[in-house]
């Protein structure tokens, strides 16, 4: 294959990933690591896109809870995978979009596989709880101290599921023998509730 | 004692801790990127605090937003305050919340269900 056709075909992809972005209506993504002044820029601008669209107030303030969450996780608990013989850790993709009805913050990072039946026993366990269930296992979570090193992701998830009052939806993609893709969407009404 | 004055920022909160002019105030927003080394020098300052006390001790919390990690780090200042509490003397928590923000109000009522402390909240 010539340069050209090659430049062609790498322009032609990104027309199409561009029309696959606004097709899902994808307002915000990112790959890499995630670092706080990240978590900062993100924010920053999804708040101000949202006040310019006079989003409500309590649904410009679920949003913002939901990324901060997110976006730590990534951080705290993303697992290290090599790839091509580069080792990448505290790295993921991030994408936030925006529908009629809802916000979606979605996140995918790479986790061990010894740890999918610990995320899996968490994430099932909140989506079962109902609001006062909730409330008393976040109430227990933050007094038993048990931050560890990395901070609790269990406080993050049942924080997301309290603010959203939805269900989170999560896979796991395999990656190779050690390691999948873990991907998370947590979903916001834009209706004022 | 010492003056903690911080100014607020757009990921750490506002904090004034005065013995003098009997301030305690925490206010703003809280996602620090390290909450535990940002949260130490308000709580040793609170232990300190504890060991000589005013006669009526207000701790102000005016805060708009905190994420979890911060959350540990805020009940780490009421437990200092419910010891206080417990050894007879006069503690307040005020609460302050957006009057919209049922999140907010909700999370200084789970506080006060689990610190034995008065709490009053207070709408603005």
């Amino acid at each position: 294959m010539d340069k050209k056709t090659d430049i062609n075909g790498f322009l032609e992809f990104v027309y199409e990933f561009y029309k696959t972005m606004k097709a899902h209506e994808i307002t915000l993504v990112y790959e890499g690591e995630i670092t706080h002044q990240i978590t900062k820029a993100f924010t920053s601008l999804t708040e101000s896109n949202m006040s310019k669209d006079e989003e409500p107030s309590s649904v410009q303030r679920r949003v913002f809870h939901v990324m901060v969450e997110c976006l730590q996780n990534i951080s705290k608990h993303a697992d290290n995978y090599t790839s091509n013989d580069h080792s990448y850790s505290g790295r993921g993709i991030f994408l936030v979009s925006k529908g009629k009805n809802e916000y979606c913050v979605t996140t995918g990072n790479a986790v061990d596989n010894d740890r999918i039946g610990y995320l899996t026993d968490l994430l099932g366990n909140v989506n079962k709880l109902g609001k006062e269930d909730l409330k008393e296992l976040y109430k227990r979570q933050i007094q038993e101290g048990r931050l560890s090193e990395k901070g609790g992701a269990g406080l993050g998830f049942i924080d997301i599921k309290r603010k959203t009052n939805r269900e989170l939806e999560y896979h796991f993609f395999p990656i190779s023998n050690a390691t999948s893709f873990f991907l998370l969407t947590s979903t916001i009404s834009r209706s004022d509730i | 004692m010492e003056i903690i004055k911080l100014q607020g920022t757009e990921d750490t909160p506002g904090i004034i801790l005065d013995a003098e002019t009997e301030t305690m105030e925490i206010s703003g927003r809280s996602l620090p990127e390290d909450v535990a080394a940002f949260y130490e020098p308000a709580l040793n300052w609170l232990k300190k605090y504890s060991e000589n006390p005013g006669d009526k001790t207000i701790f102000n919390f005016k805060l708009t937003y905190f994420n979890t990690a911060s959350s540990k780090q805020l009940l780490e200042i009421l437990v200092i305050l419910e010891e206080l509490q417990k050894k007879g003397n006069d503690v307040l928590i005020r609460w302050h919340f957006p009057e919209d923000d049922e999140d907010m109000e909700e999370a200084g009522d789970e506080y006060a269900d689990i610190v034995d402390v008065p709490f009053e909240k207070v709408s603005y």
